[in-house]
């Protein structure tokens, strides 16, 4: 175990290296002055373009400002964006706002997949079975901006029993909207997988042996059928908690949520590449770490792993 | 038609007679191939018929759009029109330039399905052959790939597609081509990874030890034994996948960073019709209608695909 640990926590440097180098490479080193756009037609003064040039290293070649970058970014001293304003600052309102929305989709995604999942797994082949499975694949084929704005504007707008729009103070409440529409997504394989691994636990030995020993049906399903059936849901929803907080540049945007996604968006479209690579690195390691809790976890959940010398 | 090898008989319930069902196949019967076999559970499923139907319409409208609709999409646009509710012979209504909802519809209809199936066609050529090598031949390509696939694992797809489209060169030359380029940039890792485990799994089998014996060269043997048996899970992912890229490029042209809102496409028809959304939702609807149907035929043949090539589900 403690091997194991050790091997999966040295392959996520090279990882977190690697994007992160990607992603700056994109952002700064590529022709087009960023100093320039942020003029736009108004020419500066060569005093004032050196010393923002100094000031976000892009008077030093390519390596030296990525190691500035890193070196900056493990002391979390991350600087101040194009208009002057702390990172830092930035980042500490607008990560807890994008962390709540994405743990609240979470929860949505989890309870509801799995118990459909399970229901529909126990009566494989019945009516609530195929309408099921076929409703998940209409939830992945409707695109989440088209889900977004028909949530908006009949549950937010129409019926009026959410906000449509969550503005500037985010809290559990206002954010039930998007993070429906963010999780729902996710929804439909968390249903599909626990249904899959329902199906597989179902006919395997140890439930024939519960079975066998005239438990009842309740202790049956939830203590063999279901715990079981949670270790491959558990490691999707570990490692979705990463993709949903990246992937939420959609959902903020037509809620008008103030979070990580919303800000990126923008930071991308005015061409501020301090701020989108810094944002796009703490979410890369917020992934990475996520996926490395969530093999951790499997390894934990799974015996077969957890005794490996 | 059903397979040779299966006999009709009759097997005694097991509590009536002490002898074990005994051999149910006939051996000395060609069995039917893997694709033959998966053809005929296909031709029983509802989900592969009524999908399968879906996609020929919808590469019917793609090819020949004139044959569906007789209203010219842009021109006739009045402003007059604008938002209108449908009239006699605009059966859906008009967006906010006062052009046809349906005739647009119609003709984007060849932009979205072409991104999608040469993104599909870029990431097959990029992910297979890359894959393929890896699996097969290991060494520093597999590990190179390994570690390619986890950083880009590591990346969400719409965070990498928003970064890359920012690049001068995509700024610049925006169309069907760099949308493509950029879904297959990001999207190859995956389908190399899928490949690289279906090849792994097939590369030690018999029939391939066989091959080589009988003096099939190393990489003869790769393209003529091993890739067409893993090539299963790759044409599952592709028709999944084709579905996923119709999707991504109408997020990142809904988004203003995906396709030239010259171009026709169902994604610039949604954005467009944002404006609209409060006074007529239906002209957002109608599109999203086309992109979603159209999706969902793709992941339902894929899904159907994956229950007759896929062993493992196979036995559920």
């Amino acid at each position: 175990m403690t091997r194991y640990i050790l091997r999966r926590l040295l392959q996520v440097i090279p990882v977190f290296f690697g994007t992160t180098l990607l992603v700056y490479y994109m952002v700064f080193a590529l022709p087009g002055d960023p100093i320039a756009a942020l003029f736009g037609d108004k020419q500066p003064k060569q005093s004032v373009i050196d010393a923002l040039r100094a000031q976000y290293h892009l008077d030093e070649p390519f390596w030296v400002q990525y190691g500035l970058f890193l070196r900056d970014l493990i002391t979390f001293d991350l600087g101040v964006d194009f208009t002057q304003q702390p990172i830092a600052a930035t980042l500490g309102r607008i990560f807890p706002v994008t962390a709540m929305l994405a743990v609240e989709a979470l929860i949505i995604e989890a309870v509801f997949g799995v118990a459909f999942g399970l229901f529909a797994g126990l009566r494989k082949g019945k009516l609530f079975d195929s309408t099921v499975l076929v409703m998940s694949l209409v939830v992945i084929a409707v695109p989440t901006f088209v889900l977004g704005f028909v949530l908006q504007v009949v549950i937010g707008v129409q019926l009026g029993w959410a906000r449509p729009t969550v503005g500037a103070n985010a809290d559990w409440g206002t954010l039930i909207l998007p993070a429906i529409v963010l999780g729902l997504g996710s929804f439909a394989y968390v249903l599909r997988l626990t249904r899959a691994s329902v199906l597989e636990n179902m006919n395997s030995d140890y439930v024939r042996t519960a079975r066998a020993k005239g438990l009842s049906r309740q202790r049956v399903v939830m203590t063999h059928i279901l715990r079981n059936s949670m270790i491959p849901v558990v490691t999707f929803l570990g490692a979705d908690l990463g993709g949903l907080m990246g992937g939420a540049i959609v959902t903020e945007g037509i809620f008008n949520v103030p979070g990580v996604g919303n800000k990126l968006f923008q930071a991308v479209l005015r061409g501020e590449g301090p701020t989108v690579v810094v944002i796009v690195s703490v979410l890369v390691l917020v992934i990475v770490v996520a996926n490395l809790m969530v093999d951790l976890l499997y390894a934990w959940l799974d015996p077969r792993i957890r005794y490996e010398k | 038609m059903k397979s040779n090898r299966q006999i009709e008989h009759f097997v005694a319930p097991f509590d009536e007679t002490p002898l074990p069902a005994t051999d149910t196949l006939k051996v000395e019967a060609a069995p039917l191939g893997l694709w033959v076999d998966a053809w005929h559970k296909l031709r029983r499923r509802l989900m592969f018929i009524i999908s399968a139907a879906m996609i020929l319409l919808i590469f019917a409208v793609a090819l020949l759009p004139g044959l569906f609709t007789q209203a010219p999409p842009n021109a006739n646009c009045l402003l007059a029109n604008s938002e209108g509710l449908p009239t006699e012979g605009h059966p859906l209504g008009f967006t906010f330039q006062g052009c046809d909802v349906y005739s647009r519809i119609i003709h984007g209809t060849r932009a979205s399905l072409s991104v999608g199936v040469l993104s599909v066609i870029c990431v097959l050529i990029m992910g297979v052959t890359l894959g393929a090598l890896a699996g097969y031949y290991g060494g520093w390509i597999g590990a190179l790939l390994a570690r390619l696939g986890d950083i880009f694992f590591a990346l969400p797809v719409l965070l990498g597609a928003l970064v890359i489209t920012q690049l001068p060169f995509f700024r610049e030359n925006k169309g069907v081509w760099t949308v493509v380029l950029l879904i297959a940039m990001l999207a190859w890792p995956q389908m190399a990874r899928i490949t690289r485990g279906a090849v792994i799994e097939v590369r030690n089998a018999d029939f391939v030890t066989a091959a080589r014996a009988l003096g099939v060269s190393r990489f003869g043997a790769l393209v003529r034994h091993v890739l067409p048996n893993a090539i299963a899970p790759v044409i599952v992912l592709a028709t999944l996948d084709l579905g996923v890229f119709i999707v991504l490029e109408a997020t990142l042209s809904f988004l203003g960073v995906g396709m030239p809102t010259s171009i026709m496409s169902w994604g610039n028809d949604i954005s467009e019709a944002q404006q609209s959304i409060r006074t007529n939702t239906m002209i957002l609807i109608y599109p999203a209608i086309a992109l979603s149907v159209t999706v969902l035929s793709f992941i339902m043949l894929g899904d159907a695909l994956r229950d007759v090539l896929d062993p493992k589900s196979r036995q559920r």
